[in-house]
């Protein structure tokens, strides 16, 4: 705290140098940081014990807006930018505020709420995408996800490419809906199509084994909480979970920045002669991006 | 630490900005690319893995540290945060993705 003027706390003194509301966002923040832990480590678990189905990020979230093809990390990679890019922004909006610099601290809100508004955008196209289903998998008897794969180049094909050939399909699966009728008879027509398994050593069977579990097999398009085509279940239940509670953080932020850049146009903080609440949203700010950091760790790269 | 008095005027949290932005980048491209030499098996894990990790704890102690404002509070204020999370997240990590690897194949 450089030179905002500060009330001391009832007991006419200030623990920790830290005025109270700052002192209680910290500590809501390390319980925050220990929930999201919980949730992350939770994921490392079930990953462990699925490790053979679990989905490569890789494998998941290939698509860019206007691209066509695999564009593996780059969309978010597109989202980190665009949260950090926030982060520099509430920087600068707090260190304006030490400047009590009112109409400084008011722009430099609006570019931190465009951020966040521009990042919620981004999570729900990614959503979409993830639900709608990328190239289609068949889900066995047993519960297991399988891919569709040419055994000449152990490269995954769509369900539409499946059906209408290389040529004439889609690389996704674009809405199209597609029965097990179809699909059974599409396997077995082409000599080359094998099931694949979605992990991370992509296993493919045999042409004998093919045919026999695509008689009891079913056809899965997208994901939500009980089927998801790109392998185990419990990948795509933690996906929604814990970017939906990280993208929930992100639009109560946007709430708590919108109401501090209406205090600031109010002249709320001039009056009071302190622009600590920006400080103290900033705070919350940052940890929506440091908690961004890990989720796109753990989620994307490792 | 706690002397140290914080910086002034902006440069400094452009220069904050261009490192993690610089950090990302090469995690992006390391993913795209997943150089082969790096995928050797090291502890548990491959070693990009590894490489990732340590990246993400160097971004997230600049964010704590400079934008967080962290490292210009005094040290009990910094104590009382940091040894909570150093010391309780390392610890659940570690058993539960120990116990992970136990279910494995349960």
């Amino acid at each position: 705290m450089t030179t905002d003027t500060q009330p001391t706390w009832g007991g006419n003194s200030e623990p920790m140098k830290a005025e109270y509301g700052k002192l209680m966002m910290w500590f809501f923040l390390v319980s925050d940081a220990l929930t999201f832990s919980g949730f992350l480590v939770a994921y490392g678990l079930s990953r462990f014990r699925f490790v053979d189905s679990w989905p490569m990020a890789e494998d998941v979230f290939t698509h860019f807006p206007g691209i066509t093809g695999d564009q593996p990390l780059l969309y978010v990679a597109l989202m980190t930018f665009i949260l950090i890019m926030s982060s520099v922004t509430m920087v600068l909006a707090v260190s304006a505020g030490h400047e009590r610099k009112q109409s400084r601290v008011a722009w430099w809100m609006v570019a931190t709420i465009i951020g966040g508004a521009l990042f919620l955008g981004s999570q729900a196209w990614e959503w979409y995408h993830f639900i709608v289903g990328d190239k289609g998998a068949v889900e066995l008897r047993d519960g297991s996800i399988m891919k569709i794969a040419d055994d000449r180049t152990g490269e995954v094909m769509s369900l539409s490419q499946l059906i209408h050939g290389m040529e004439d399909g889609h690389a996704a699966n674009h809405l199209d809906v597609f029965t097990t009728e179809d699909v059974r008879h599409a396997i077995e027509a082409n000599e080359h199509i094998v099931l694949q398994n979605p992990g991370r050593e992509h296993v493919s069977l045999d042409r004998s084994a093919t045919l026999k579990v695509m008689a009891e097999a079913e056809v899965i398009q997208g994901a939500n909480m009980s089927h998801n085509e790109y392998g185990e279940k419990q990948f795509a239940n933690f996906f929604f979970f814990i970017t939906g509670f990280h993208g929930f953080h992100v639009f109560s932020g946007v709430v708590f920045n919108f109401i501090v850049f209406y205090n600031t146009l109010l002249g709320t903080y001039e009056k009071r002669k302190s622009y600590i609440m920006v400080e103290k949203v900033g705070l919350y700010w940052h940890f929506v991006d440091l908690v961004w950091v890990f989720v796109f760790t753990f989620f994307y790269l490792v | 630490m706690s002397n140290e008095h914080a910086p002034t005027g902006t440069a400094w949290i452009w220069k904050i900005f261009w490192l993690l932005l610089a950090i990302t980048a090469i995690e992006v491209a390391l993913g795209i690319v997943k150089p082969e030499f790096l995928l050797v098996q090291f502890s548990g894990t491959s070693l990009l893995n590894l490489i990732f990790i340590g990246m993400t704890l160097v971004k997230a102690a600049y964010i704590v540290q400079y934008f967080m404002h962290l490292k210009y509070e005094v040290s009990t204020l910094r104590r009382a945060i940091y040894l909570p999370a150093l010391i309780l997240i390392p610890y659940l990590t570690a058993i539960i993705l120990i116990e992970g690897q136990a279910l494995y194949g349960v």
